[in-house]
């Protein structure tokens, strides 16, 4: 399957997963609520420019925003992670030997513990962000602290659930695709 | 200029960046006021429809539920029934005189509109519900919403053939509500932490509040029929700070698995806001 197909599946997927599946958990805490649909822009392959990142990022956050009703709000998320990525990756990866053999972000590609830091610096960024816009008005600081600790780790638990269900297979990249 | 061009040209990502930023938080911010844009309503639409098969699969799991809310529903309707009374003397005969139940003469006030539940929400700051109804079914902007045990909240947006509602959770809607006991009016509103409970503010505290008293809308909520039901009082808060109750009301609703819901218009309520809005000021 081609890389381009394989996103507009995921593009899809994390979209539908997230607004029907995730969004229906009752919550068990206030703290609590499941994301996992930004997942598709930290899978993202090495190879796509910058300005088309964010870009896709933009839509990609917009669409799921009018599913939920909520329009401008994850797309903020979205492109701020959109925006942090090749940095992170820049300052993770041993230039010449990874983005070059490997097509996209994975434990195979970039190994444990930089994946680990990779997902858990932008799951971060990802949740402060939306919380923060979402408690603007409130302004209590424990609350938002506790919400952004608490997401984030569900975040991070989801995506190993996630990448430990589907193993993606470190594809390498070559001259013929 | 060429130095402007090559400058735009090096942070070009930056840029980007900023721009596409900017322009979520305003589609936000324009959201958040008034909730009309044109986009969004076609964009109603087509979440709408999704929403609805996606019910479609969730109501089938929800049927036994539902189905007792509806005979419950159909029992206390039945007990209004004229015929569910007798009269003590049975020798006695009741007639009805027509010219008495003169429907010219009665103005009707509200009046009921069922419409299924496609999409719903429970976990964010503000939740939404979205109806398979719509303009063309007489939806109109700011219609309350009742399900069959409760209030549930109002129109925001209404599209072709659905609607969005603005639940009682929701931080930024605040119902106004009465004490049945007592008929003592105070504001309802949410706090964002738990779907089943909603706070009722305002109440003095020198009335006897008991556990389990029952809140309805009060008579200065134009959108809902007054004496409509929102909850049961499970927990009876004393803030020290003021003379007022906090009173954390269990709400009739269970937002979690309504299926069915009434739109509710006040015809009358316009001429009330013309009216109002005639005041003199001084």
């Amino acid at each position: 399957m081609s890389s381009l197909v394989k996103n507009i599946i995921r593009f899809a997927v994390f979209i539908l997963l997230q607004a029907f599946v995730f969004n229906k958990v009752p919550a068990l805490h206030q703290f609590i609520k499941p994301y996992l649909y930004f997942l598709f822009i930290l899978w993202l392959p090495f190879n796509l420019p910058r300005p088309g990142l964010l870009i896709l990022a933009f839509i990609y956050g917009l669409c799921y925003d009018y599913l939920v009703g909520t329009p401008g709000l994850h797309a903020a998320c979205c492109v701020l992670i959109a925006y942090i990525r090749p940095f992170l990756i820049s300052i993770l990866l041993p230039q010449e030997s990874t983005e070059l053999s490997y097509a996209e972000p994975s434990i195979k590609s970039l190994g444990w513990a930089p994946y680990g830091i990779y997902i858990l610096i932008l799951a971060f960024l990802h949740n402060s962000l939306l919380v923060f816009i979402e408690w603007m008005r409130f302004g209590d600081f424990l609350f938002f602290i506790g919400k952004v600790s608490a997401t984030t780790a569900l975040s991070l638990l989801l995506i190993f659930i996630t990448e430990m269900i589907f193993p993606r297979k470190g594809k390498y990249r070559t001259n013929a695709a | 200029m060429k130095n402007i061009i090559l400058f735009i040209r090096q942070f070009f990502n930056l840029f980007l960046f900023l721009i596409l930023m900017i322009s979520c938080l305003v589609i936000l911010s324009n959201h958040n006021k008034t909730y009309q844009a044109v986009f969004y309503t076609k964009a109603n639409e087509l979440t709408g429809s999704l929403g609805k098969q996606y019910n479609n699969v969730e109501y089938y799991f929800e049927l036994k539920a539902t189905n007792e809310k509806l005979v419950a529903e159909n029992a206390s309707l039945r007990n209004k029934l004229l015929t569910s009374f007798d009269n003590p003397d049975t020798s006695f005969l009741l007639h009805r005189d027509t010219l008495q139940a003169d429907t010219l003469r009665m103005i009707r006030r509200f009046q009921y509109l069922p419409a299924k539940v496609v999409n719903n929400s429970v976990t964010q700051e503000n939740n939404f519900i979205t109806l398979y109804r719509g303009s063309k079914q007489g939806v109109r902007k700011d219609m309350g919403v009742v399900s069959p045990s409760g209030i549930v909240g109002k129109v925001v947006v209404v599209s072709e053939n659905y609607c969005r509602v603005m639940s009682i959770l929701s931080r930024s809607y605040k119902p106004s509500g009465m004490l049945k006991k007592g008929l003592l009016t105070g504001t309802i509103s949410w706090d964002g932490k738990d779907p089943r409970y909603i706070t009722l503010e305002g109440i003095p505290k020198s009335v006897k509040v008991l556990k389990g008293d029952t809140v309805l809308t009060s008579n200065y909520s134009g959108d809902f029929p007054a004496g409509s039901m929102v909850g049961t009082i499970e927990k009876i808060d004393a803030d020290a700070a003021s003379s007022y109750f906090k009173l954390k009301v269990k709400t009739g609703t269970n937002f979690l698995n309504v299926q069915y819901a009434y739109l509710v218009e006040n015809r009358l309520l316009a001429e009330q806001q013309a009216l109002e809005s005639q005041t003199p000021k001084n």
